[in-house]
C-alpha cells in the first residue's frame, strides 16, 4: 500500500513539473514522399528561427497517402500540419478535416495575389480557402527541336490549328511507322486539358453531372481523336511502348505532353547528342496559347491542432520564396510563389521558364472527391472511340451515364441540402 | 453433454428430481465456463459480421464519415454494382488464377520437398526444414525488397540467369503478362515451408511396414508413392489443400506490396480491390458487399473440393 502512494506521488510529482514549466510546443507534420524526405532540412532552420516549437516529420508514401490520411480523420489522429495533393482539399474539406485560413490570411501575410491565380484557386471551396499551395505541377509539351526545324518549324505553334499542321509535317518527313507526338491512350490528362482549354467546365450543377457531352467537351474530344484519326499519335498506351525516351531519342515521335519531372529524366535518359535538341513549349490552345492542368501539393492546417499558430508560424516559412527556391533545388518542385521566380536560376533553363510561362494559364480539375474515378473513365471512353469500339458520340454519352452514376450521391446530397435550406427558410 | 448423462444415470439410488437438479447445475456450469469464448465470439466475430453485412446493404461513403444521416439504405446495391463493374470480374478472374494455380503449385512444392526432406538418405533434415521454413516466419516487407532486385529487368538475378540460356530480358513487375506469375513464384516460395513441416509430420506418420511390404512385392518408388504414401496422406492432404486453396482466395500482401495490383490491375486480387474500395476511396458499403461475395466465393469452391476429395477417397 505504501509503495503505490510513493508511485502515486511521483506521478503527482512529474505532473506538476511538466505542468509548471512548458517544454517546447511539437508539432506533427505529415510530408509525402521525396517531399517527405527533404522538408526536414528545411524544418531545422525552422526550428533554429523559433527556438519554442519542435517538428516532428512523419513521411508517408504517396501510394499509401490517401487511405493513412482518411483513417487519421476517423480515429481522429490528425497531425497538426501537412502536405496534401490539392486534388484531395476538396474532399478533405467536405470531411471537415481542414482548419479554414482566412483568418490568418487576412493578416496579410500571405495572399492570392503572390501566387499563380490557378493554382491558388485548387484551394478554395465554396468561398473557404483551407491550404496554401506550396508546389505546383502542370503539364506542357517536352519536344525534339531538330525534328521541328528539320519539317520548317523554328518554334512551337502556339494554337490548335498550327499544333496539328506542324505534327502533319513532322509525320510526312518521318514516313511511315513515324508520328508526329506521343499521347498514350491509358491517360486522362490530355482529353482533360484540352476540354479545360476548350472552355468546357467538365462536370455540370456543382459537380453533380457529367457535362462531356456539351459543345465545348466535344470540339476538345473532337480535336484529340483527330490527333489518332490522321495517324499524329500512334493508338497506343503506356505499357505498350517499352521506352517512351528511346523512341523519342529514335523519332519515333517528336513530342509528348508531361510534367515537370521530366526535366531530369529527359537530361538522364536521352543520348548526349540529343542533350541540346529538346525543349519545351507551353500548351497551345484553341485560339492562342491555352490553359493547362493545375496541380500540385497545399500546405494544410488539420483540424484539431492545438497550435494553429505555431503550424501557420510554419507554413509561413516554408512559404518564403528562399524557402521555396531551396525546395525547389533539393526536389526540383516547382515553386507555388511568384517571388520565387525572380530567382535567376529558375528562369535562367529557357525549360524551366516555360512552366513559369504555362502556371499563368492554369485550371483546377474539378474539385470532387470522386474525380479521380472520373478521370478512369475519361480516358477509357476515350480510348474506346480511339480504337473504334465506338463512335465519338455514344463514347461520351456513355462518359456522361456512367459519370452521372457516380454522382448521384452528390445529386441527392444537394437535393437534401435544398430541401432543408427551403424548410429553414419559411 | 452426453457424458452429463451417463454420469447422471450412474446415480441409480438417486431420486429423479435430484438428479433433474444435478444435470442441471452441470450444465449451468458448463454455459458459465463456455460463457467466456461464446461472449468473445459474439463480440468478437458475429458483431462485426452482422455489422459488415448491413454495410454491404448500404452506400456507406466518404460522405457519410462528416455527416452519418448521410448513410442509405440501398439493398443489393452493392452486389449488383459490382456484378456490372470490369474491376470486379477483373480481380474475381485473377483471384481464380491465385487460387486454382497458385495453390496446387504450393501443395505440389511442399510436398515435394517434403519427400526430400523426409527421404531416408537426406542427412542434416532439422536444418533443412529450418532453411525451407525461414522464408514463412520472415517479413513479407523485408522479403518484397530482395524479390523486387530479383526481379530487376536490367540488373536483377532472374533476368541474368535467364540470360545465361539466351532468353531475353524480362520486365517482370512491368509488364502486365508477367506480373501475375512473377507474384505467384514469389508467394509459392514466401509460404510453401508452412505446410512442408505438416507434409513431414504427416510422411513420418506413414508405416514403415507398408513400405516394405510393398518394396518386397516389387514396387517401384513411384508405385509406392501413389499407392501407399498418397493413400496414407489423403488426411493431411484435404486439410492442406483446403487451407492452401483459402489462403490464396486472399492473397492480399503480396501483390500489395510488391505491384499495388498493377500494371494495368494485372495483378488486383479480390482482397486488394476491397482494401482500395474500403480504405483508400472509402466506400466501405462496397467494400463490405465484396467480402461476402468474395466469402460465397471461398465457400463454393471449399465445398467442391471437400466432395471432389472424398469422392476420390471412396473411389
Amino acid at each position: 500500500m505504501r509503495r503505490w502512494l510513493g508511485v502515486l506521488g511521483l506521478v503527482a510529482f512529474v505532473a506538476g513539473c511538466a505542468a509548471s514549466r512548458p517544454g517546447p510546443v511539437k508539432l506533427r507534420m505529415w510530408a509525402m514522399g521525396r517531399e517527405g524526405e527533404v522538408v526536414g532540412e528545411l524544418v531545422r532552420d525552422f526550428e533554429r528561427g523559433h527556438p519554442g516549437i519542435r517538428v516532428e516529420v512523419q513521411q508517408i508514401p504517396w501510394t499509401a497517402a490517401h487511405e493513412k490520411l482518411l483513417t487519421a480523420v476517423v480515429g481522429g489522429s490528425l497531425p497538426d500540419v501537412g502536405q496534401l495533393g490539392n486534388s484531395w482539399i476538396s474532399e478533405f474539406g467536405t470531411l471537415e478535416s481542414l482548419v479554414p485560413l482566412d483568418p490568418f490570411l487576412v493578416r496579410g501575410e500571405l495572399s492570392r495575389d503572390a501566387y499563380f491565380g490557378g493554382i491558388w484557386d485548387t484551394n478554395v471551396l465554396d468561398g473557404v480557402t483551407y491550404g496554401v499551395p506550396w508546389y505546383v505541377d502542370t503539364r506542357l509539351l517536352f519536344y525534339r527541336k531538330d525534328m521541328l526545324e528539320r519539317a520548317g518549324y523554328k518554334s512551337m505553334p502556339t494554337d490548335w490549328k498550327g499544333w496539328k499542321e506542324c505534327l502533319r509535317a513532322v509525320k510526312a518527313r518521318g514516313g511511315p511507322g513515324h508520328y508526329g507526338i506521343f499521347l498514350p491512350t491509358n491517360e486522362w490528362m490530355t482529353p482533360v486539358v484540352l476540354g479545360l482549354q476548350s472552355g468546357s467546365p467538365l462536370l455540370a450543377d456543382g459537380g453533380t453531372r457529367g457535362a462531356f457531352e456539351e459543345a465545348a467537351y466535344r470540339r476538345a474530344f473532337d480535336y484529340y481523336l483527330g490527333m489518332f484519326r490522321e495517324g499524329l499519335a500512334p493508338a497506343i498506351g503506356f505499357n505498350e511502348i517499352a521506352n517512351k525516351y528511346q523512341e523519342l531519342s529514335r523519332g519515333t515521335f517528336a513530342m509528348m505532353v508531361t510534367g515537370p519531372w521530366e526535366l531530369g529524366e529527359f537530361t538522364r535518359r536521352l543520348p548526349d547528342s540529343l542533350q541540346s535538341q529538346w525543349s519545351t513549349a507551353a500548351m497551345p490552345g484553341p485560339d492562342g496559347p491555352g490553359v493547362s492542368f493545375a496541380g500540385g501539393s497545399s500546405l494544410v492546417l488539420f483540424h484539431g491542432t492545438k497550435h494553429p499558430e505555431e503550424a501557420w508560424e510554419l507554413v509561413r516559412f516554408l512559404s518564403e520564396p528562399a524557402q521555396q527556391v531551396r525546395f525547389w533545388r533539393l526536389t526540383g518542385d516547382l515553386p507555388a510563389r511568384r517571388e520565387a521566380w525572380a530567382d535567376t536560376a529558375l528562369t535562367a533553363d529557357a525549360r524551366t521558364r516555360a512552366f513559369g510561362d504555362q502556371l499563368t494559364r492554369t485550371e483546377p480539375c474539378p474539385m470532387v472527391p470522386e474525380w479521380e474515378e472520373i478521370a478512369t473513365r475519361v480516358y477509357e471512353q476515350a480510348d474506346r472511340a480511339i480504337r473504334g469500339a465506338t463512335s465519338p458520340d455514344s463514347a461520351l454519352a456513355t462518359l456522361d451515364r456512367l459519370v452521372d452514376k457516380m454522382l448521384e450521391k452528390r445529386r441527392w446530397l444537394a437535393a437534401r441540402r435544398s430541401a432543408a435550406g427551403h424548410r429553414g427558410r419559411t | 453433454m452426453s457424458a452429463t448423462e451417463v454420469r447422471a444415470s450412474t446415480g441409480v439410488v438417486a431420486r429423479g428430481a435430484k438428479r433433474a437438479t444435478l444435470a442441471g447445475r452441470q450444465a449451468r456450469a458448463g454455459l458459465l465456463l463456455a460463457l467466456p469464448s461464446v461472449a468473445l465470439i459474439l463480440v468478437f466475430f458475429w458483431g462485426p459480421v452482422l455489422y459488415g453485412l448491413w454495410l454491404s446493404l448500404t452506400d456507406f461513403d466518404v460522405y457519410a464519415i462528416a455527416d452519418p444521416s448521410a448513410v442509405r439504405f440501398i439493398g443489393l446495391g452493392n452486389y449488383l454494382h459490382a456484378f456490372s463493374e470490369p474491376d470486379f470480374w477483373n480481380a474475381l478472374r485473377i483471384t481464380l488464377v491465385y487460387a486454382l494455380v497458385g495453390a496446387p503449385v504450393s501443395v505440389a512444392v511442399s510436398l515435394a520437398t517434403a519427400l526430400l526432406v523426409d527421404a531416408k538418405t537426406t542427412r542434416w533434415k532439422p536444418f533443412f526444414r529450418a532453411v525451407y521454413f525461414a522464408p514463412v516466419v520472415t517479413t513479407l516487407v523485408a522479403v518484397a525488397i530482395v524479390w523486387r532486385y530479383l526481379y530487376q529487368p536490367q540488373y536483377g538475378l532472374v533476368n541474368a540467369l535467364l540470360g545465361k540460356f539466351g532468353i531475353p530480358r524480362i520486365d517482370w513487375l512491368g509488364d502486365p503478362h508477367w506480373a501475375l506469375p512473377a507474384i505467384l513464384v514469389l508467394a509459392v516460395w514466401k509460404n510453401f515451408g508452412y505446410n512442408l513441416l505438416i507434409f513431414v509430420a504427416g510422411l513420418q506418420n506413414v508405416p514403415r511396414e507398408l513400405h516394405e511390404a510393398a518394396e518386397l512385392d516389387g514396387a517401384s518408388g513411384w508405385q509406392r508413392f501413389w499407392n501407399v504414401t498418397l493413400p496414407e496422406l489423403a488426411p493431411v492432404f484435404l486439410f492442406v489443400s483446403v487451407t492452401t486453396m483459402i489462403n490464396y482466395f486472399q492473397l492480399f500482401a503480396e501483390p500489395y506490396v510488391m505491384t499495388q495490383g498493377g500494371p494495368l490491375k494485372s495483378t488486383n486480387s479480390l482482397v486488394l480491390l476491397m482494401y482500395e474500395q474500403g480504405f483508400r476511396w472509402w466506400r466501405l458499403g462496397y467494400a463490405a458487399a465484396l467480402a461476402f461475395i468474395l466469402f460465397a466465393v471461398i465457400l463454393g469452391a471449399t465445398a467442391v473440393q471437400m466432395r471432389l476429395q472424398q469422392r476420390e477417397g471412396r473411389a
